[in-house]
């Protein structure tokens, strides 16, 4: 099942746990327009153990590159784009 | 809390774009790594683990295939595949080996 | 089996890469590190305990020296001439490039386009995921810190670095890699390209404009 839609605006968790993720600092805490839905895949946090769990839902997000930057002096449309798990984006109210 | 590999936004300097072919001892790390991880010994995601929990200081001191080998070093402890003891009398045999072939060119330390 | 019988293989090694067409020019043979020998160590032992074989560790090279952005290049110059295969590629990149007898094994193939107003460019910020299955080894470049830092902070300078300039009306947009997904770029057409075959455009897909720090060459005329 798909948590999120495309056009949806999602916040990143700006959260620290220890061990293994894929989400970079860089995009904790930002906001984004959720692209696309890439299907489930494998934990990385998990399975990096070892260990094995239920799979997650991968989402491509676009943060615009003004919003992740404060002195981001191109165009306003140039982003970055990202995949990320669904246990790391919230929706916005 | 930012592992040493996550570097996305930090200030570095130019990019040297100009791409230099892996050395044969690249290669070889390459593919035993590869075959190592066709044994389903570890996955990519332990892998990845395992080259963020050198820290900072190695993994920045590292090349990569040097991170790679470090890696597969650890790992192969950790599963019991390998003791500590046995890598490092071998690790003395291949210096002397290498030293009496010519193919060590400087004496390089663990850090 | 023996250390010696070991050093053996090494020279099997050796042999294979000059015997290979896509060797790289000279290899280093000289070791200089303590990693590096620890990474012979490694070899020995593991072969030694038969953990792998010696002919797969041979086998992985081969596989890794069989792969080169030539078999990207056939893709984009594919779905630059076939409007169907272009189709199905953006739609399922795995079973697109499988019609052309590339495999991707453990990784999900993304194409993506660039047009007159949007200009597309991969990065692996955390590591270095890259569409290897695709393309091979990632270049010496993409897998630097200074790379996978500054591409997300400031494309425009690290692609003008490339000899790249996108201009203000065009869009950059910049894929991190954080997942199990792999991105192709698809470079625009160069203009002046229309009556050329198929193999003489893939000629003109350089690595570099699959990756998206370039474009594609333009035709010599």
């Amino acid at each position: 099942m798909t948590r999120f839609s495309a056009g949806e605006r999602v916040l990143v968790r700006d959260d620290y746990p220890p061990g293994h993720v894929r989400t970079p600092v860089y995009l904790r805490g930002k906001t984004g327009e959720v692209l696309r839905f890439f299907g489930e895949f494998d934990n990385a946090e998990v399975v990096s153990s070892g260990l094995k769990g239920p799979r997650k839902g991968v989402y491509k997000v676009r943060f615009r590159a003004v919003d992740l930057w404060d002195d981001y002096n191109g165009p306003a449309r140039d982003a970055v784009e990202a995949d990320i798990y669904e246990h790391w984006l919230e929706k916005i109210a | 809390m930012r592992g040493p590999h996550d570097v996305g936004g930090l200030p570095e300097g130019p990019v040297e774009t100009e791409a230099h072919p892996l050395t044969f001892w690249e290669k070889q790390i390459d593919g035993l790594r590869a075959a190592v991880g066709a044994k389903g010994l570890v996955n990519t995601h332990e892998n990845r683990a395992a080259v963020e929990a050198l820290g900072h200081d190695a993994y920045n001191t590292l090349h990569y295939y040097e991170r790679w080998t470090a890696t597969l070093c650890r790992q192969m402890i950790e599963k019991g595949v390998l003791t500590q003891d046995e890598i490092d009398a071998r690790v003395a045999a291949v210096r002397r080996r290498l030293a009496d072939t010519g193919e060590l060119e400087t004496e390089g330390g663990a850090p | 089996m023996s250390g010696d019988h070991d050093h053996d293989h090494d020279h099997h090694g050796h042999d294979h890469d000059h015997d290979h067409p896509h060797a790289p020019p000279q290899p280093d043979d000289k070791v200089h590190s303590y990693y590096q020998i620890l990474g012979v160590a490694l070899k020995e032992l593991l072969i030694e305990k038969g953990v792998v074989e010696a002919a797969e560790v041979r086998r992985q090279i081969e596989r890794r020296d069989s792969i080169t952005p030539a078999n990207g290049s056939k893709v984009v110059a594919k779905a630059w001439t076939d409007p169907a295969f272009r189709a199905r590629l953006f739609a399922d990149g795995n079973s697109a490039v499988a019609e052309l007898g590339f495999e991707m094994t453990t990784t999900k193939l993304v194409a993506v386009e660039n047009t007159p107003s949007e200009h597309n460019v991969v990065v692996c910020t955390l590591c270095s995921c890259y569409p290897r299955d695709l393309l091979g080894l990632p270049p010496s470049w993409y897998k630097s810190r200074a790379y996978r830092a500054r591409i997300v902070r400031e494309p425009r300078a690290v692609l003008a670095e490339f000899g790249t300039r996108v201009p203000d009306d065009v869009a950059v947009r910049v894929h991190d890699s954080t997942a199990d997904m792999r991105f192709l770029v698809v470079p625009m057409r160069p203009e002046g390209t229309q009556g050329l075959r198929e193999d003489e455009l893939a000629a003109l897909v350089t690595r570099d404009s699959m990756v998206g720090v370039a474009v594609a060459r333009a035709p010599e005329r």
